[in-house]
């Protein structure tokens, strides 16, 4: 097999839950080296997160844990006491990257910031990832997902209703701003190791997850800026059909922005009499008329079910889709025909499949080579494999709670 | 010095909409020279979406959604599917490093460009394609757009109310996570050819990257048989943790979310210690939790007397999770995303001089830069096909006239 893309990269990431192990997992899929420090005892956070095998709680059990570490290799470590210190630079020295995703104040009071471990190591590249970014007034302000998702605009934007009444801000299931700006810091990160051979050094990555969620708004700065339009509440997008339809047994969702899509659309309805009002000639004039519209398109989705609707639809080449459940992707031929879960065996979680690769590339792998690792377990391939020490000097370690 | 990190490599995009646009400015913001192949028959579809500044008509160049996505770029207008258009495509492709597709699977093999044939030309590029469904499955020619992504992905379906439809994010999600896995795919497989001199193909389905990120879904499926249904703004173990009205109307709202017993006590004396808060019912997180309806609607009694900002510095200060839910004109005059310079300004010939969002990061030592508005249909015609690929001006005026710069 050929090298992976990454595998000269070593890595330290210094995260908890999302934002920072999914930008460090994505390098650890193709091939980087990816030591996590957990705190001792405790771990990731993500650790105590659902779903857990069996419903049964316990830290090494959670599959969002064991997702976003596969690949990884886990070390304890108490930053706050002198030899945690200690070895944390030690670590960072080895680096070319460290990601982390805690509050700026808390990197200032463990004396691990930008400019202290750039004296340690010039060529080190750090991505912070949090939620408002290292400068500016609200730099230190706390925020879980629905906080983040709220300050990025994603939350007044929910409410964009077709119908009444005004719904109030709605988060996403799961944790897409994380997520999100996981990926803007792996991608960040990989500019600043482009840049690092050419300025000669490496440099602090600032990612905030608001700017991310606003910078991802798809246009709706713009629709301020531009046009003084504040979307949300009984706004809706001004191009239609773009709406979910309720079928026998859930939800289809049709976005026709261009005219030709509806009329395709309409040919798949079997060519209603309806559709020949002059209410609906264009997709301007049916945004307008939506209230009449939305209607006589349900009264059609709702003699089939959902897949019977999107297999119509897609027959005639128009953009919609079901509301597919988890059960339904995991099932689903298209996935299967393509490979993408991935199964891992795991001492404590058992044989199961992953979500997989999200993109494929042909020169170089996309692999799991290891599952996600146990609390420190790697604690002596790195303190004694990579940085010296010995197998007593962990036993004194682990006591002076620095590991 | 602000001199783009990625200078010396150009991108060609045949982006359309979102995701494959915003790999290429993403780029292009960091440095690299980015041509963009459009032509009247295969246009961008931003260009003619909204918005649009009000009285102002419709053109192929003002539209607010085509000049966000493409600054930092140099247009072409080239028909590709003519003979000729081919050729100087692969012209094109032939001083490219990474090349950027998001069209509907098979369009760009069906044009003659896809990966083989432009391995051929040029066998270091980088090619990245960003199909919905990737290129294998029954499910492979499907046509989709983001927000149908974001239902068919199980996002939509954990997202809104019960009782009610599956509740679409407020944008093409899928696009910006396509984007940014392709851009990470990208800039790793441009490391991979400065060691060894390959280039490779990269194929990534939108579908499947959404999956990706959504692994509390799925593995609460896969290992506990459970499916998740959407829940509102319910979290599975945090209460409070809800969006609030304020004062101001039904949709100025602040989230408060609680994680620890150590924030519900900051709450209650941001809140003045009321009575109900010392309730039995509210004593532990499982309490909370269980009891989060009743407990919501105190909350809500308390936050309608202030104003968004007002009440998140009054709960920031004590450590309390909260924030406004700002909309995109809240965005737009929040004191923070303004302060970090988050907005940038610049003129354009249609437009005048207009407010944009920036950067989606920031590298102490080599920023990027916006130094390019979006370019007009076509603009650069002659400075490619002249300047870059050297053909006389007569030749570049004689494919105007053919239709193959059109």
């Amino acid at each position: 097999m050929p090298d992976a893309a990454l595998s000269d990269l070593k890595v330290l990431e210094f995260g908890n839950l999302v934002s920072a192990p999914y930008c460090t997992k994505l390098m650890a899929d193709l091939g980087a080296d990816v030591v996590k420090i957990e705190a001792p005892g405790s771990g990731d956070e993500a650790r105590r997160r659902e779903p857990f095998a069996q419903d049964k709680p316990g830290i090494e059990r959670s599959g969002l844990y064991a997702y976003l570490n596969a690949n990884k290799l886990s070390i304890t470590l108490n930053p706050r006491a002198a030899a945690g210190r200690k070895l944390f630079c030690e670590l960072v020295g080895k680096a070319d990257i460290l990601v982390e995703n805690n509050p700026p104040a808390l990197m200032e009071e463990l004396g691990l910031t930008y400019e202290v471990l750039e004296k340690i190591n010039p060529m080190l590249i750090m991505t912070s990832i949090t939620p408002f970014g290292q400068t500016g007034p609200h730099r230190d302000y706390k925020a879980y997902e629905i906080t983040a998702y709220g300050a990025g605009g994603y939350g007044y934007g929910s409410t964009t209703c077709v119908r009444e009444p005004v719904m109030p801000p709605v988060k996403a299931g799961g944790r897409p701003s994380q997520f999100n700006a996981g990926q803007v810091g792996s991608v960040a990160s990989m500019f600043a190791l482009y840049a690092r051979d050419q300025i000669g050094g490496g440099q602090h990555v600032d990612v905030s997850i608001q700017e991310v969620m606003a910078g991802h708004y798809e246009s709706a700065i713009e629709h301020w800026t531009f046009a003084a339009n504040e979307i949300g509440g009984l706004t809706h997008p001004i191009l239609q059909p773009m709406l979910p339809l309720e079928c026998k047994d859930g939800w289809v969702f049709i976005m026709c922005i261009e005219d030709f899509q509806f009329d395709r659309y309409v040919k798949v309805m079997g060519d209603p009499e309806w559709a020949k009002n002059e209410l609906f000639k264009d997709r301007f004039s049916r945004a307008n008329y939506l209230d009449a519209l939305a209607p006589l398109m349900t009264e059609w989705t709702m003699q089939y079910t959902k897949e019977e609707v999107f297999l119509k639809a897609q027959a005639g080449h128009v953009p919609l889709a079901p509301a597919y459940n988890a059960e339904e992707i995991v099932n689903s031929p298209q996935l299967a025909a393509r490979n993408y879960l991935v199964e891992i065996d795991h001492p404590v979680i058992g044989l199961v499949r992953y979500p997989g690769a999200p993109y494929s590339l042909s020169e170089t792998p996309w692999r799991i080579e290891r599952r996600a690792p146990l609390l420190g377990e790697h604690n002596e391939d790195i303190y004694c494999g990579r940085l010296g020490y010995t197998r007593q000097d962990l036993v004194k370690l682990t006591e002076a709670g620095a590991i | 010095m602000n001199k783009g990190i990625l200078e010396g490599i150009t991108v060609a995009d045949f982006g359309n909409a979102w995701a494959g646009p915003l790999f290429a400015r993403s780029l292009g913001d960091m440095g690299a020279r980015v041509i963009k192949v459009e032509s009247l028959k295969h246009m961008d579809v931003t260009r003619l979406l909204p918005p649009w500044q009000p009285g102002k008509g419709i053109t192929y160049n003002n539209s607010g959604y085509y000049n966000y996505m493409n600054r930092n770029k140099l247009a072409v207008q080239l028909d590709v599917s003519t003979p000729k258009g081919l050729e100087l495509c692969k012209k094109i492709l032939e001083i490219t490093d990474i090349m950027i597709e998001n069209y509907a699977f098979g369009v760009m093999k069906r044009l003659g460009l896809g990966y083989e044939a432009v391995r051929e030309v040029n066998p270091k590029i980088i090619y990245v394609s960003m199909t919905s469904f990737g290129s294998a499955g029954p499910m492979k020619d499907y046509v989709m757009y983001g927000r149908p992504q974001v239902y068919i992905s199980g996002l939509a379906y954990t997202t809104g109310y019960p009782d009610m439809a599956p509740l679409c994010l407020p944008t093409s999600f899928g696009d910006p996570v396509a984007t940014h896995h392709g851009l990470f795919a990208a800039l790793s497989a441009l490391r991979y050819r400065s060691k060894t001199g390959t280039g490779q193909f990269i194929e990534l389905s939108q579908w499947e990257g959404l999956i990706s990120i959504q692994p509390e879904n799925m593995m609460d499926y896969i290992l506990n048989k459970r499916v998740r249904m959407r829940q509102a703004n319910r979290d599975e173990f945090m209460a409070p943790h809800n969006a609030y009205r304020c004062k101001g109307g039904d949709l100025k709202c602040v989230t408060i979310a609680v994680a620890t017993d150590e924030e519900w006590t900051s709450l209650c004396s941001v809140m003045g210690n009321p009575e109900w808060a010392k309730d039995e019912k509210y004593s532990d997180g499982y309490s909370r939790w269980k009891n989060q309806e009743e407990m919501d609607r105190f909350i809500e009694e308390w936050t309608l007397s202030y104003e968004q900002y007002e009440l998140t510095e009054m709960l920031q200060k004590e450590g309390v999770a909260s924030f406004p839910c700002l909309s995109n004109r809240g965005l737009v005059e929040d004191p923070h995303l303004n302060a970090r310079g988050f907005f940038e300004e610049w003129d354009h010939p249609e437009i005048g001089s207009q407010k944009y969002d920036g950067m989606l990061w920031k590298l102490s030592k080599t920023p990027g830069r916006i130094e390019k508005r979006a370019p007009l249909l076509g603009e650069h015609n002659n400075y490619v096909f002249g300047e870059l690929l050297g053909l006389p001006q007569e030749e570049i005026d004689r494919l105007v006239q053919d239709k193959i710069l059109f």
